[in-house]
C-alpha cells in the first residue's frame, strides 16, 4: 500500500466514525407523506399546484374573506392595502403589491400559507388562484379575464422586478 | 486628612482620559475599593452620613416558602417587555427589551425580546416534527426525542430583529428609553444541534445553494438562507440559557443563525427545504428589504452589523448630582467579536477606551464599561464599537447619507426601513435629566 492510499484508507475509516457518532435518527418521508408541508412556491413556479382561477371568482371570496381587514376592493383598511400604490421613491415610500413586489409567485405563496389571517390555509387551491387573479386585475397587472394557474402566474412580471440591489454578493448564491 | 477624606481627594485629581471627565477605563481596579465606593448609581442618593443600622423587618422570622420556578422579587415587577399589541388584534406583536432596567451580559428569557407575526403557536412537543426535504437524497423527519439524542453544542449569541433602531430613522430624535429605541435585540445561551449534522444525514444535493426555513405558528413564517450559512454555524436551537427555548422565541426549537438578521432565525422550525434559488418569501422580498435614496431597495441584508449603546446612564435613567459614574452599554457584532468599544463625553470630540468585559464572545453582547467622573455641566455620551473584521460603527450623518431618513417624525414603533446601526447619542443636562440627541 503506497502512503497516499494509506493515507486515504485512514481518512476513510475517520470519516466514518464521525459520521458513525452521529445517531442517524431522521426518518426517511416519502412525497406523499410531505405533500400537506410541501409549501413553497419558488420565483419560477416550482411548487404551483394544479387549479386556476379568475378575478371574478377572486372578487367574490375577496369581499367574503379579505375585505373585512384589507377593505373594499382592496384599498386598505386594518391592514395593507393590496391594490393601488406608486413605485417606491425612498423609506417614506408604502410598500405595496404593485409597486414594490419583485415577484407575482410571492402572492400565492403568501396568501396560501398565511391567508386570511385567522383561519390561515382554510382557502383552496382554486380560491388562491382567484384571489391572486383578483389582485393582480385590480393592480392592472393582468387582463381582467386572464387565467391565474401554474403556467400564467410565473410569466406575470411586475413593475419592481429590477429594483432591488443584493446587499452583500459575496454572501449570496 | 482622614482616610476617607484622602481616597475623595485622590478621586477628584483623577487624571482624565478623554474631554468633560471620562477616566482611564482600569482608573477603578487602580484605585480599588476607594473609588469603587464613591461611584454611585444612578438610583441611589448621592453620598451622605449613613443613617444609623438597625435590624430589617424581613430578618426577623423566617421567609416565604421557595416557589418551584423562580420569580423576580416583587420589587422588580416595573422590570418587563414593553408590548405593542397587548390585545393581541390581528397584526404583528413586538415586546421589548428593557435594557436600561437590566445588567451584564445575557438578556433573561423572559425579557428576550419578541417579534410574533401572528401570535405564539401552543405546540405539543411530543407531536411536532422537523422535515428537511427538497434537493437532499434522502428527505427525513425528525421528532425532538430524536434530536435530544444528536451531539449538541452550546454557544452565546444574539439574536436581533432587523428593523432593531429604527426610530433613529426619524430626521429629529425621538425621545423614548434605550428599551423603546434599541430593545429589539438580546442575547442568551442556546443549546441544540448543528444544522449541518442533520444535512449530512440526509444528504446535500451538489444543486442545493439555500435552504427554505418555515415556522410551525399560524403564517408559517418563511425565510431562505443561503446553504453556506446552513453549514458555517447554524443551529437547530432546544435550549435558551438552560432551559427549553421560551414559547415566544420558538419552543420546542428554531433555527438559530448567529449574527443574521432576527426574522430569518425561524422560531417554531418545522420545516427546511433546499432548493437551487431562494423563495422570494414575502418577508425577504417585500418586509425587510430597505428603500435606499435612489428608489432602489437593497435585498438580502443578511448581517446585523457592529453595533453599540450605552444601556446606563440612559434615558429614564436621571444622574443624581455630579460625581463618579460608570458608563455602562453593550456592543455586538454579526461578523464576530468586539474588538474594541471607545466612549465620548463630549460628544464625540475626544475618544477613550471602554473596558470589555471578558470573555468576549463571537457574535454575541460584550458589555463595555467606562468611569467618568461628572462635573454636573452638560455632556454628550456616545460609544462606538469595532469588530474583529475591522468594521466600526458610522456617525449618524454617514449613515443618512447613504440609506436616508424619514421625511416626517415617524411613531417610535414604525419600522421605515432597517438595519441602522449608527453611533446613538444621549445628552446629560445639569439638572441630571438624560436624553437622546444627534450629535
Ligand atoms: C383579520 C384581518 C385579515 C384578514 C381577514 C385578511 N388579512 Fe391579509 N393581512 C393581515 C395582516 C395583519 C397582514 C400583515 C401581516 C404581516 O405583515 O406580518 C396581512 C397581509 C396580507 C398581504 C400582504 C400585503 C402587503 O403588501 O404587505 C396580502 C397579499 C394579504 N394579506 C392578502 C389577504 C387575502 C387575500 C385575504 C383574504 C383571503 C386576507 N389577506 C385576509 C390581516 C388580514
Amino acid at each position: 500500500m503506497s502512503t497516499r492510499s494509506l493515507f486515504v484508507a485512514v481518512f476513510a475509516l475517520s470519516a466514518a466514525l464521525v459520521l458513525a457518532q452521529a445517531p442517524n435518527l431522521g426518518k426517511p418521508a416519502s412525497p406523499a407523506d410531505i405533500a400537506a408541508w410541501d409549501l413553497n412556491i419558488l420565483p419560477d413556479g416550482t411548487g404551483l399546484p394544479a387549479g386556476s382561477g379568475t378575478a371574478a371568482d377572486g372578487a367574490r371570496v375577496y369581499g367574503t374573506k379579505c375585505a373585512g381587514c384589507h377593505g373594499p376592493e382592496g384599498k386598505g383598511g386594518t391592514a395593507a392595502k393590496l391594490v393601488g400604490g406608486e413605485p417606491v421613491k425612498n423609506m417614506s415610500s408604502e410598500k405595496t403589491i404593485a409597486g414594490f413586489w419583485p415577484y407575482s409567485t410571492t402572492l400565492f405563496d403568501y396568501i396560501r400559507r398565511a391567508m386570511p389571517f385567522q383561519q390561515p390555509r382554510s382557502l383552496s387551491n382554486e380560491e388562491v388562484y382567484s384571489l391572486t387573479a383578483y389582485i393582480l386585475s385590480q393592480n392592472k397587472l393582468i387582463g381582467q379575464s386572464d387565467a391565474m394557474n401554474a403556467q400564467t402566474l410565473p410569466k406575470v412580471k411586475m413593475p419592481n422586478r429590477d429594483g432591488f440591489i443584493v446587499r452583500f454578493p459575496e454572501r449570496t448564491p | 486628612m482622614n482616610p476617607m477624606d484622602r481616597a475623595r481627594r485622590e478621586l477628584e485629581t483623577l487624571p482624565a482620559a478623554a474631554g468633560n471627565g471620562l477616566l482611564h477605563r482600569r482608573a477603578l481596579l487602580r484605585h480599588g475599593a476607594a473609588l469603587a465606593g464613591a461611584v454611585l448609581g444612578y438610583s441611589v442618593t448621592p453620598l451622605a452620613f449613613a443613617q444609623q443600622l438597625t435590624e430589617d423587618s424581613w430578618s426577623r422570622g423566617p421567609g416565604t416558602v421557595v416557589p418551584e420556578a423562580g420569580l423576580r422579587s416583587r420589587f422588580e415587577r416595573d422590570v418587563v417587555r414593553t408590548l405593542s399589541n397587548p390585545k393581541g388584534e390581528p397584526r404583528t406583536q413586538h415586546a421589548r427589551t428593557p435594557h436600561h432596567l437590566v445588567n451584564g451580559t445575557f438578556t433573561p428569557n423572559s425579557m428576550h425580546f419578541v417579534i410574533s407575526h401572528a401570535g405564539d403557536p401552543d405546540i405539543d412537543p411530543d407531536q411536532h416534527r422537523l422535515l428537511i426535504h427538497g434537493l437532499v437524497k434522502q428527505p427525513l423527519v425528525f421528532s425532538l426525542d430524536a434530536l435530544a439524542r444528536y451531539p449538541m453544542v452550546s454557544r452565546m449569541a444574539f439574536v436581533e430583529c432587523g428593523g432593531n433602531s429604527a426610530p433613529l430613522f426619524s430626521p429629529q430624535p425621538i425621545q423614548a428609553t434605550a428599551q423603546a429605541l434599541h430593545g429589539l435585540v438580546s442575547c442568551s445561551e442556546w443549546t441544540g444541534v448543528l444544522l449541518s449534522t442533520l444535512l449530512d444525514e440526509a444528504g446535500i444535493d451538489p444543486r442545493a445553494k439555500w435552504i427554505v426555513a418555515e415556522g410551525g405558528d399560524a403564517p408559517h413564517l418563511s425565510r431562505s438562507v443561503p446553504l453556506s450559512k446552513a453549514l458555517d454555524d447554524a443551529m437547530i436551537a432546544l435550549y435558551q440559557n438552560g432551559e427549553r427555548v421560551m414559547p415566544s422565541n420558538g419552543y420546542p426549537m428554531r433555527l438559530l443563525l448567529p449574527g443574521w438578521e432576527g426574522n430569518m432565525n425561524i422560531k417554531w422550525l418545522r420545516r427546511i427545504q433546499l432548493t437551487e434559488s431562494p423563495g422570494m418569501t414575502f418577508y425577504e422580498s417585500r418586509t425587510y428589504s430597505q428603500v435606499l435614496p435612489n428608489g432602489k431597495a437593497y435585498q438580502f441584508y443578511f448581517l446585523q452589523e457592529v453595533k453599540s449603546f450605552i444601556t446606563h446612564p440612559s434615558p429614564g435613567l436621571a444622574m443624581k448630582g455630579p460625581g463618579f459614574y460608570e458608563i455602562s452599554g453593550i456592543a455586538y457584532s454579526g461578523n464576530g467579536r468586539i474588538a474594541k468599544v471607545m466612549v465620548s463625553a463630549d460628544g464625540g470630540k475626544t475618544w477613550t477606551q471602554a473596558a470589555l468585559q471578558e470573555p468576549v464572545h463571537s457574535k454575541a453582547f460584550t458589555r463595555f464599561r467606562a468611569p467618568w467622573r461628572w462635573d454636573g455641566g452638560p455632556a454628550v455620551l456616545q460609544s462606538r464599537a469595532w469588530d474583529e473584521a475591522g468594521f466600526s460603527q458610522p456617525t449618524r450623518a454617514q449613515l443618512v447619507a447613504a440609506r436616508g431618513q424619514t421625511d416626517g417624525v415617524p411613531p417610535v414603533t414604525a419600522f421605515p426601513s432597517q438595519h441602522y446601526n449608527a453611533i446613538a447619542s444621549w445628552s446629560v443636562a445639569p439638572n441630571g435629566e438624560v436624553k437622546h440627541v444627534y450629535a
